[in-house]
């Protein structure tokens, strides 16, 4: 287990510093110029070069990479190249509505997707069982824009269960309205999700249907269901667990189209507009976020799937 | 032809390959005829339900948008054939630089393969976006990455298989050279596999497409676009569910059928699903789901 961890923390390392070396050299080295986008086209030579000079772009490329490093393990983004406040603060102002989504949404995707798959399962060779599968099929393709725009218009406009978009103000200070503006948001992804998570949880139940240990419960007079759910459970839960890292940063990112539909103050919204202006230092900051996160939750899904799957724990060579 | 035969033969496989079929046929007439101008705009005649004129009626400028949805399948068909062209050449260049190599170059590979697949391709499109601003390009490139490094990480253990069967070590002993063994022996072994995951890459790339077009950074005005036209729509939804209802069905039917082509397409190439009666332990295949867009 020990080794596991050290060898998986190392790859996590790996990980994050590739992204920031990506992420730094993709915004950096293409031939976009920084200083000539602030500028906008008609800046002048003169303009072009102070602009440059002013945010050290004039330094060789490995002393501003390790700059943007240092200052990174500072918890220090930078400033914005639009209106020069701290990338890092509003990054976690944003997360506030970022994380609360992703994690309404996962919730949503496991209970839709996990107790219909082991019921789709059970059923696989009956006409019910046939059609939740096949309708999932179909969900798992909705795009999530899609999704967002039916549940708006049954859910909020045709029924006025929910507001239609937009997030109080003063963010969370009432965490009901608050967590009422993110219902109809993390029903979309998570439904979508749900639907993934629920092809994953079927086959794996199917696959468990015909293990020993299940059918050794069947015939000493369980019902296959209870069998299956006694014994074949925690396996597929594990294999549930095993995929649950990618869902989650589908989840991060589906947030990206989320909140632009929902006009929601996260993360992925502030991402969507500071690419339309062009705002490169906070563009790397938000992307370096992100997909941190992505890496993040990567990491600990494997060591906990690590730790409670029996079947992994280090054998004595 | 005989796995084209097995593919059809499963409702999944004929549904697949059907609707591909018709959205292909679309895509190559909808660039000299649709049964309208797809961006003629018509105030006088905004939001008209469907009519033998207007099958899937017209929206809030009075475009037709049964002839806009056709027009869209073109660059629907653009996009997925570029991107899953690019993911492929990455996919299987880095999928043989892990497998055939040096087995110092091959770990390094696989580590950064193993690390670059947690990279949302959605992401990479953003970046890519802010530096050369949006444009279809950026989405092919951004897929055809972000599926690329997918596909070198499913099709290394394949590739590996086959570099390690025998008719490879005798093509070797020989005397034939990496890349002639590569392109007689090997790629042609592995083709199967790469078919479905070609196949899963259209689906990516067909989200990845409407998810940048919607949020601006995909297909420019000029062009049709399927998420584009969803974005349109947005204000309308409450008052106009059904005509937001075209777009969102084409693009979910497409990667409907790109998905079942993919789930069919691996059936068929697994000769133990082959015969009559269904094998009995069958071991569950991961299904397919989608990679984050």
């Amino acid at each position: 287990m020990t080794r596991f961890v050290l060898g998986r923390t190392l790859l996590l390392v790996v990980g994050l510093l590739l992204a920031s070396v990506l992420i730094f050299g993709t915004l950096r080295l293409l031939p976009g110029d920084v200083a000539q986008v602030i500028a906008g086209t008609e800046g002048t030579a003169s303009q072009v070069a102070g602009l440059r000079e002013q945010l050290g772009l004039d330094r060789p490329l490995p002393v501003q990479y390790l700059d943007w490093l240092g200052g990174l393990l500072r918890g220090d983004l930078g400033a914005s190249l639009v209106t020069g406040t701290p990338v890092a603060g509003e990054v976690l102002d944003k997360l506030a509505v970022t994380l609360p989504l992703a994690g309404l949404s996962l919730v949503v995707g496991l209970v839709v997707g996990v107790p219909l798959g082991v019921v789709s399962a059970l059923r696989h060779r009956r006409p019910s069982g046939v059609a939740v599968s096949a309708v999932s099929q179909f969900v798992a393709a909705v795009p999530a824009v899609w999704m967002g725009m039916l549940l708006i218009a049954v859910l909020a406009v045709g029924l006025g269960l929910l507001p239609t978009q937009g997030f109080p103000i003063d963010g969370w200070a009432e965490p009901g309205r608050a967590f009422r503006s993110l219902v109809l948001p993390a029903l979309t992804i998570g439904l979508v999700e749900g639907a993934v998570l629920l092809r994953f949880t079927r086959s794996a139940a199917i696959g468990a249907l015909r293990e020993d240990h299940v059918v050794a419960g069947a015939a000493r007079g369980q019902t296959l269901a209870r069998s299956l759910v006694r014994h074949g459970l925690p396996g597929v839960l594990l294999s549930v667990v095993s995929v649950l890292g990618l869902q989650i940063a589908g989840l991060l990112v589906g947030a990206v189209l989320v909140e632009q539909l929902f006009a929601l103050p996260g993360v992925g919204r502030m991402l969507v507009a500071d690419v339309g202006r062009r705002d490169l230092t906070k563009v790397q900051g938000e992307l370096l976020a992100l997909t941190g996160l992505v890496l993040v939750v990567g990491f600990v899904v494997d060591v906990v799937h690590r730790a409670l799957d029996p079947r992994l724990r280090e054998r004595t060579p | 032809m005989t796995v084209l035969r097995e593919v059809l033969r499963r409702p999944q496989g004929a549904f697949g390959a059907g609707w591909l079929l018709l959205v292909a046929v679309a895509a190559v007439v909808s660039r000299w005829w649709t049964p309208q101008d797809p961006f003629r705009v018509d105030p006088y005649s905004a939001w008209q339900g469907p009519s033998p004129e207007h099958l899937f009626g017209t929206d809030a400028i009075g475009r037709d948008v049964a002839s806009y949805v056709m027009a869209a399948t073109g660059t629907t068909v653009l996009v997925a054939v570029a991107s899953a062209a690019v993911a492929l050449l990455l996919g299987v260049a880095l999928g043989a630089l892990g497998a055939l190599t040096a087995r110092w170059v091959r770990e390094t590979v696989v580590v950064l393969v193993d690390v670059l697949v947690a990279f949302p391709t959605i992401l990479v499109a953003m970046a890519l976006a802010a530096v050369f601003g949006g444009s279809l390009g950026v989405v092919v490139v951004a897929v055809g990455i972000g599926y690329g490094v997918a596909i070198a990480r499913v099709s290394r253990s394949e590739l590996r298989r086959v570099a390690t069967t025998d008719y490879v070590l005798a093509a070797r002993a020989s005397g034939l050279g990496t890349a002639a063994v590569l392109r007689r022996h090997v790629l042609p072994n592995a083709a199967p596999v790469l078919v479905v995951q070609v196949s899963l890459a259209m689906a990516t790339s067909i989200l990845a497409e409407a998810g940048l077009s919607y949020l601006g950074y995909g297909a420019p005005a000029s062009v049709a676009s399927w998420g584009r036209l969803l974005s349109d729509l947005q204000p309308f939804v409450g008052t106009h569910p059904w005509t937001v209802a075209w777009p969102g069905l084409a693009i979910t039917l497409t990667v409907l059928a790109f998905n079942l082509l993919g789930d069919a397409l691996r059936d068929a190439g697994d000769p133990r699903l082959r015969t009559r009666r269904r094998a009995t332990r069958r071991s569950p295949a991961a299904p397919t789901g989608r990679t984050a867009p």
